[in-house]
């Protein structure tokens, strides 16, 4: 295969030249806007599928993580005048942690347990956010200050576009990287037959916690970035739904695809806008979203799209 | 002192025999099938809103009960027949999508049938409190519990004494098998869907008089049930029960003694305790990987 048709090479490419083009076609801050959103759900979808799609667990809490994320960076650097990257490391870390305790014994369980434990996770963090009030200003939430980098501080549509496109885009090659490295190799075979990748000697534990770990703590970057770019966080960030919506997001675009992730993020973020007429049927399309792909088009998007294109031109 | 921690007392049995018969809704499922379903908890919100509805079209309660618990059975034998069985060979991971793309839909589907204000249901048979040593027991209380317990009681019948009973109990044992000896194991399928259903259609209709019913009521209900099916152990209806009402204890105590403020997050931290030191819950069985 020509190295321009490989997903690491070209789709790289192909999205960097979308990325820095679709600038050429926004009329306003509100177009920016949608865009910026959905490069952020992008981010952590990434994550997210990659363990989903490659380890076949399910995490119904990673809007929990982004909500830490994003609150770390509000009240540290508002209550403890943190620097916003010091503020945005310390939150990462801290979710990575947070993440690698409870992953580490659950991921030993099977199929479901990680998807209640995470569920719980993720619900306990909700509460907290909506309860401490000293610390994050509970359901009203909290602005957040600009992010102020060696004394420049981030502001403008444009500036902020470009600084997610460039997290988006590494991510995007991480990941990649990731999927076709030995790891992503133990993956797969992980989520083909965990046992019998065990017998050959492949530590399935160890692989499910280091991408569950990196997919946490996507989310909690992606949280922060957040958290500056929109200048307020609210408990609303972490709740059940937004989870499930990330979950849409991954299963829409097409589970293990990295782009299949980027391209239902956008989706999901794009069509709420289109359909804000519509707000009532929201949330029945939502469900209807979920239940159609997983039945008609088990796949995703993305894959099931790549399988018909293939198949035209043989 | 005393009247205080029985008042916890009777609150946390009431709620816990709520949360049971829902988490025993999520053990016949999966028992009959290895599916989460987590669209329990909109069984439980069908019920509630469903029998408001119907008593303000004027049907007397005992009707309008019944008919809710009808409507809702449909529910769930439409979801197994459209959603469940065209995936039937999929993953776990995604049943677990299907079911809460289900929820969603249905939540959706209530907002716009019904609307998004709560509502209330009377109680069966006023609202005048039982003194009982300093402590106050709403008559709808002495309802869920008496409920729960005749449910227990009707459901050990049916799955001990009659065929279809032992029929779906065969099937959780070995679906194989269970077809081997000519037992319809898709029929069973959609019967304990139904069965759910009315389960969860019960258990919204007997807490509505208590706490408010409106169309997110299912969220909580449904996690909360789903913690005590959990604890209690995956799969097993008796320890859903017993799991139900350890929470609903737990969680009367910590809003009356620690902080009313994170009442509900204590069922979520009594899963991941279990999930980490108990991860067959109090009297589930043990999972072994078959090759």
């Amino acid at each position: 295969m020509m190295p321009l048709l490989k997903p690491r090479t070209g789709g790289l490419l192909s999205l960097m030249v979308i990325l820095v083009v679709l600038p050429l076609f926004f009329r306003n801050a509100y177009h920016y806007d949608v865009a910026i959103q959905s490069g952020l759900n992008a981010i952590v979808c990434v994550g997210l599928n990659l363990l989903i799609g490659y380890t076949g667990q399910i995490s119904l809490g990673h809007a929990g993580f982004f909500a830490l994320g994003a609150y770390a960076s509000a009240v540290l650097t508002d209550r403890y005048e943190f620097a916003a990257v010091g503020a945005m490391i310390i939150g990462a870390v801290a979710v990575g942690c947070l993440s690698y305790l409870i992953a580490r014994p659950i991921l030993k369980l099977k199929g479901h347990y990680l998807a209640m434990a995470t569920l719980g996770l993720g619900i306990i963090i909700s509460i907290i956010l909506n309860q401490e009030e000293e610390l994050t200003g509970g359901p009203d939430g909290m602005p957040v200050s600009s992010f102020s980098f060696f004394g420049w501080d981030i502001s403008g549509n444009l500036t902020w576009y470009g600084i997610v496109a460039l997290v988006l885009l590494f991510t995007v090659w991480l990941a990649l990287n990731l999927v076709d490295s030995p790891v992503g190799r133990a993956l797969r075979a992980v989520h083909g037959s965990e046992l019998a990748a065990s017998t050959m000697g492949v530590d399935t534990q160890r692989y499910k916690v280091l991408i569950f770990v990196f997919s946490a703590v996507l989310a909690s970057i992606a949280g922060s970035i957040f958290a500056h770019y929109s200048g307020f966080v609210s408990p609303a960030e972490g709740e059940f739904f937004r989870s499930i919506e990330f979950v849409t997001m991954v299963v829409l675009g097409g589970m293990a695809s990295i782009f299949g992730a980027v391209v239902g993020a956008a989706i999901l973020t794009i069509l709420p806008q289109l359909l804000a007429s519509f707000h009532d049927y929201e949330m029945m399309v939502h469900g209807a979203v979920l239940m159609g792909v997983m039945i008609f088009m088990r796949r995703g998007l993305v894959p099931t799209l790549v399988h018909f294109i293939r198949g035209l031109r043989k | 002192m005393f009247a205080d921690f029985l008042q916890f007392l009777i609150s946390g049995i009431t709620v816990g025999a709520i949360y049971g018969l829902v988490g025993l809704g999520f053990s016949v499922i999966y028992n009959a099938s290895n599916v989460i379903n987590f669209a329990q908890g909109e069984f439980v919100m069908i019920g509630g809103m469903a029998s408001v509805s119907f008593l303000s079209m004027g049907i007397p309660m005992p009707l309008a009960i019944v008919l809710a618990v009808v409507v809702t059975t449909f529910v769930g034998f439409a979801l197994e027949i459209f959603a469940i069985e065209p995936a039937r060979h999929n993953s776990v991971v995604s049943l677990i999508i299907i079911t809460i793309g289900a929820s969603i839909f249905l939540r959706g589907l209530a907002q716009i049938i019904w609307d998004r204000n709560y509502h209330n249901l009377p109680a069966f048979s006023g609202d005048d409190p039982i003194k009982l040593w300093g402590a106050a027991l709403q008559p709808q209380s002495l309802w869920v519990m008496g409920g729960a317990g005749i449910i227990v009681l009707l459901l050990w019948l049916f799955f001990n004494h009659s065929i279809l009973g032992k029929a779906i109990l065969a099937t959780s044992f070995n679906p194989l098998a269970a077809e081997l000896v000519g037992i319809d194991t898709r029929r069973i399928l959609q019967i304990s869907f139904a069965l759910s259903a009315a389960l969860g259609a019960i258990a919204g209709i007997l807490v509505a008089p208590i706490a408010l019913t409106y169309t997110n009521v299912g969220v909580m209900l449904g996690l909360k049930g789903f913690c005590a099916a959990i604890v209690g152990g995956l799969g097993n209806p008796m320890g859903a029960i017993a799991g139900g009402l350890a929470v609903g204890i737990a969680e009367a105590f910590t809003a009356g003694y620690i902080s009313s403020a994170y009442k509900d997050a204590v069922a979520f931290v009594i899963i991941i305790l279990v999930l980490l030191f108990l991860p067959s819950g109090l009297f589930g069985r043990k999972e072994i990987d078959k090759v």
